[in-house]
Parts: structure tokens; C-alpha cells; sequence
């Protein structure tokens, strides 16, 4: 399961207000209008300019706030591939894996990749390569049954596959 | 080793011994999602292609977030939970029931030593009775509906040791303000929250739950109190049931321990745009205010109106400031009528609209234009949270809100309540 796609670099502590403000998330489930308004407080070209892959990385706490599923809903809806940060935030954490959105916890990628750059993600072997410095990250390792969660696209996906939650597999 | 309310909760739940660390699957006890989580919920639930609920009974839907509706997109997703809610036999607490969080306790829905969640992360509010909640997302609240089960990962727990007596003037606000500010506002992420020490028993319950309210601004997975005879006497009447009182061991495992001195603690304010950027109000006292807020589930309750009016009772909210005040549940805004305490409110020139969220979330009944401030005794100040993302929100406790409505500018209240 690789990822590869371009870098929009972000910082600490952005929050799902941030990423989906509540002035719209309130009007509409319609998530085509919903991501025209994602994280246009931080960066108003976003949702016009990602691409499909394009890979967020950002610093620590990401996602933090309100437990929107709109958040990881409009980012997965605009394309984004994956979101590496140094934390996320437990319940937009949970959220993506839900989704079907792939989410990445790495300490040392953040400080060391720009904007722009080109990462690839590979979420099985845990590896992340920055394809424009060379250099090669560990992510912190993820669950089986998540893993499973996200090949599956997300668990309505997963479910509709399944007729169960396979969370249950996974308890010892 | 001895376990921690948190383990031994979801260590009967689950049917197994278990440590911080553990993937648990346990069945849920109570469930809950609002105007804001609760269309996707829905959405998901049709998507599974799940006909029934698992048990209607333990499932709420509450219309708070825009209640009332402020516009047709609104009222369409409105419409699609109250058809929802009568497809399947739910209760549905609709326009002027009040906040979630304040009506799942009022309505018997929480009991210690519970597992409830909900799909708002100010769901880790309800540990202030003893039971294990946190926020979950609206698919996962789909699959409870069916299923009525859900994993978790068993956090590690930090305590909080709140000891010796509260000055006046100092409320359970200023308390989690000061935590946050030591923690931080990932500090507590993944992890338990137990509030303990003398100070905590002190408080009411009111009071815990805007402890464990704001647990989440430091990323916990939930807050948790040690149930007591106060638990049992907000609990009577409301439900037939009886909950489970559970105590950490003494020689239970903590991944850190703070300690607080309540004595030395004073009015504190989250200053924008983060949680945990917290000052003493004296510190940054005399910034212009546009509007101050009274309500939400940090703070709506009787006591929090209570405390506002001792310093508006014969005192005006000064020209040019407007003071919303949102009483958190129809009980509350019962019970505060009752008192008066609505009429000492509207004399001093506040407005005092039906229960609800009001601003806080940024979508009618207050939203800040370019520029202002708002005062507000929610529990979020995120850039552009409550309107414009050139507003600015400070944080604070009920008294510092009224004292500030009075003065125009962000005041300490303690030179308002007598020492």
C-alpha cells in the first residue's frame, strides 16, 4: 500500500475547526461543497490547488478539537493520500482510519521535509522515503486490524465486505 | 498491581483483566450524537445497509449545536434525524432541550462506572459521575447503532491532585484552565485524566464536569472522578438504575502525577488562539470586549449563573458590550427562573436565549465579525471558532465573564466578589 505525492507542509495544533470550519459543516453533508472550504484559514489556495496524492505533513496534535469526521471527510475528498504528522489527535486519529484516509505518525519527518517536496508512504513496511532529499523515516508502527481497516476502504467499506466490524479480531 | 477507575471500568466491561495498552472490544452502554455528527451517523448507518438499531433505549439524538435552525441546509439535516429518530424509536431531544452533554446526565442516560460515548469529543464531560466516556466520530457511532460495541485502546492514566481550599473568587474553570496550561493541549493525548485531592471532592458535581469537560483540550481520551454520595444525589430520581461506585487502588499506576495547591490558584483566562496559552487574568486585565458568553457545556449550568449574578445583581453590563447567556438545559433555565436569577441577568442587560450551544461553534446566535472579542466561558478559542478568523476568543470562568461584562474589558473578578 505506497502513497506517493507532493508535500503541503503544516505546523502544530491545527485543528479540525481549522481544517472544516463549523460555519459550514452545519448547512450540508454534501462533502464537494464542504471541501471547497478546507483548511482556508491556513492556507486559502488548498482545496483549489492539491492534487490527488498530494501528502500532508504536519507537526504535533494534528486534528485536535472538535470530532468532526467532516475533517478527515473533505481532505480525503480533495485527493490527499496521507497525512504525516509528529501526533494526531485520538479521535480524528481514529476518524481517518474510518475513512479509508491513511494517517502516519513520524517524529523526525516533519522537521526535515519542505514544501513540495515528494514523499512516498509505504504503510505496510512502515516506511516513508523523502523522494527530493533521499533520506528514509520509521513510522510508528499502526495496528493490524487499522491496517486492514484502511485496504478495505474505510468501515462502512469494511463492513458492506464483511456483514461484521472486524475490530473484534483484533482483541486478545 | 492495582488498576485505576478507568481499567477496572473497562476491565468489567470487556470481561477480562486489562492494562494501558490493551485493545479492548467492550459493549456500550449509552450512546449519543447531535445536529452536528449525527446526519453523517446516519448517512453511514444507511451506507452499512443495517436496518435496525441494536437497542433504541440506550441511544440519544439531540438537536443543540443550531437550535434553532438558522438556515434551510440546517433544517434539512434537522428534518433527517427527527425521521431518522422516529424510524427507529429513538428519543430525540429536540430544539430547547439543551446541550448533549448537560441533558445525558439530567436524562439518566450516564451512570458510573458506565461506558458511554458519543459522537462530540466534549463527551469526556460525563466522568465527573465516574463513568468512562470520550468522543468518537460519526461512523463509529453507526457502527455502535448496530452493533452496540466498540474497541478501545486502554489508556494510561495521568492524576491531577487538586488539594486545599479554593479562594473566592477562583471557580473549577480557573482549576482546568491552570492544568491545561501545565499539561498542554496535547499533554494528556490517548491517555486518562483523574482528577482527585480534597479540592475535587470539595466540588460539586457541576464543578467536575468542567473539569473533565476540558480534558479533551489537552487530547485526553477522558476525564474521571471518584463517584461519590454527591453523584448519587444529582442521580436520584433520574433513573431506576444503579450505577457501579468504583475507587482507583492506592497502588494503582499512573504515567505521571500532577500536583496543584488550590490555595494558590487565582482567576485564569485561555488567551487566543490555543487552550493552553493561559495567563492570570491580572496579567493581561483591560482588553476591549465585544461580547461575552455565558453557557455552553463547560459552563451553563445553575452554579455558573449563579456565580455570574453575584457580581451583575444591581450592576449593569457596560454600553456597547453584549452579554449572551445560554443556560445549558430547560431544567437549568427552569431552576434559574425559579431563583430569579434570569431577571437579576435581563435587569443588568444581558439577553438570555433558549438552551443550547449558542456561539461556541461558531454558527448562529453570536457570531464575532472582524476584529472582536469575545469573552466566553466555553472551552474553545481555535482562530476564527466562533466567526471571523480575524475574531478573538479568551476563555474564562463565569465570574471573570460577568466581572468583564461590567467593566467593557477583560476584568479579574476579584475585585468584584468579596475576599
Amino acid at each position: 500500500m505506497a502513497i506517493k505525492g507532493q508535500v503541503w507542509k503544516f505546523g502544530d495544533s491545527v485543528s479540525t475547526d481549522a481544517i472544516i470550519s463549523g460555519k459550514y459543516k452545519f448547512k450540508t453533508i454534501d462533502l464537494d461543497e464542504l471541501a471547497k472550504h478546507a483548511m482556508e484559514t491556513l492556507s486559502p489556495d488548498f482545496a483549489r490547488l492539491v492534487k490527488r496524492g498530494d501528502i500532508i505533513v504536519a507537526g504535533e496534535n494534528f486534528g485536535c478539537g472538535s470530532s468532526r469526521e467532516q475533517a478527515p471527510l473533505v481532505l480525503r475528498q480533495l485527493g490527499v493520500g496521507a497525512i504525516v504528522a509528529k501526533s494526531f489527535a485520538r479521535i480524528f486519529y481514529r476518524n481517518s482510519f474510518n475513512v479509508g484516509l491513511p494517517v502516519v505518525e513520524c517524529r523526525e519527518l516533519p522537521d526535515r521535509t519542505n514544501q513540495g517536496d515528494i514523499l512516498e508512504v509505504d504503510l505496510r513496511k512502515g516506511s516513508i522515503l523523502n523522494l527530493t532529499t533521499g533520506e528514509a523515516f520509521r513510522a510508528k508502527p499502526v495496528p493490524e486490524f487499522l491496517l486492514q481497516m484502511l485496504e478495505d476502504g474505510g468501515l462502512v467499506e469494511q463492513y458492506k465486505k464483511y456483514g461484521e466490524f472486524r475490530w473484534s479480531m483484533s482483541s486478545r | 498491581m492495582g488498576k485505576t477507575i478507568t481499567e477496572k471500568i473497562l476491565g468489567r466491561a470487556s470481561g477480562r483483566d486489562v492494562s494501558p495498552g490493551d485493545l479492548i472490544v467492550s459493549p456500550i452502554d449509552a450512546c449519543m450524537a447531535h445536529d452536528g455528527t449525527a446526519p453523517l451517523a446516519i448517512r453511514a448507518f444507511r451506507e452499512m445497509g443495517a436496518k435496525k438499531v441494536w437497542d433504541p433505549s440506550r441511544i440519544a439524538l439531540v438537536i443543540d449545536h443550531i437550535a434553532p435552525s438558522s438556515s434551510e441546509g440546517t433544517s434539512n439535516l434537522h428534518v433527517l434525524m427527527r425521521q431518522f429518530a422516529t424510524d427507529h424509536g429513538i428519543k430525540l431531544f429536540d430544539v430547547g432541550e439543551g446541550i448533549c452533554h448537560q441533558i445525558m446526565p439530567e436524562k439518566g442516560y450516564v451512570l458510573p462506572g458506565r461506558v458511554i460515548v458519543g459522537a462530540d469529543s466534549h463527551t469526556c464531560t460525563y466522568g465527573a459521575f465516574g463513568a468512562f466516556s470520550t468522543g468518537i466520530g460519526s461512523t463509529e457511532l453507526a457502527a455502535v447503532m448496530v452493533s452496540g460495541k466498540l474497541w478501545f485502546r486502554v489508556p494510561e492514566s495521568i492524576r491531577c491532585l487538586v488539594n486545599g481550599r479554593m479562594p473566592v473568587g477562583v471557580l473549577p474553570k480557573d482549576v482546568i484552565l491552570h492544568i491545561l496550561g501545565l499539561i498542554g493541549a496535547d499533554g494528556a493525548t490517548y491517555k486518562t485524566v483523574e482528577f482527585s485531592g480534597d479540592a475535587v471532592r470539595g466540588m460539586s458535581v457541576s464543578g467536575r464536569m468542567t473539569l473533565c469537560n476540558m480534558v479533551v483540550e489537552m487530547g485526553a481520551k477522558n476525564g474521571i472522578v471518584e463517584p461519590d454520595e454527591k453523584v448519587r444525589e444529582f442521580l436520584r430520581g433520574r433513573t431506576q438504575a444503579e450505577g457501579e461506585y468504583l475507587k482507583s487502588d492506592p497502588d494503582a499506576e499512573y504515567s505521571k502525577v500532577f500536583e496543584v495547591s488550590a490555595e494558590g490558584l487565582e482567576p485564569m483566562v485561555a488567551c487566543p488562539s490555543s487552550v493552553d496559552n493561559v495567563r492570570p487574568v491580572r496579567e493581561v486585565e483591560g482588553i476591549e470586549v465585544n461580547q461575552v458568553f455565558l453557557g455552553s457545556c463547560t459552563n451553563g449550568r445553575l452554579e455558573d449563573l449563579i456565580e455570574a449574578a453575584k457580581i451583575l445583581k444591581g450592576r449593569k453590563v457596560k454600553e456597547g458590550v453584549r452579554m449572551l447567556v445560554i443556560p445549558a438545559s430547560r431544567e437549568v433555565y427552569l431552576e434559574a427562573m425559579k431563583m430569579g436569577l434570569l431577571q437579576i441577568l435581563a435587569e443588568a442587560g444581558c439577553s438570555i436565549y433558549g438552551p443550547g450551544c449558542g456561539p461556541c461553534p461558531g454558527g448562529h446566535l453570536g457570531v464575532l465579525g472582524q476584529g472582536e472579542v469575545c469573552v466566553s466561558t466555553s472551552n474553545r478559542n481555535f482562530v476564527g471558532r466562533m466567526g471571523s478568523k480575524e475574531s478573538q476568543i479568551y476563555l474564562v470562568s463565569p465570574l471573570t465573564a460577568a466581572a468583564s461584562a461590567v467593566t467593557g474589558e477583560l476584568t479579574d473578578p476579584r475585585k468584584f466578589v468579596e475576599v
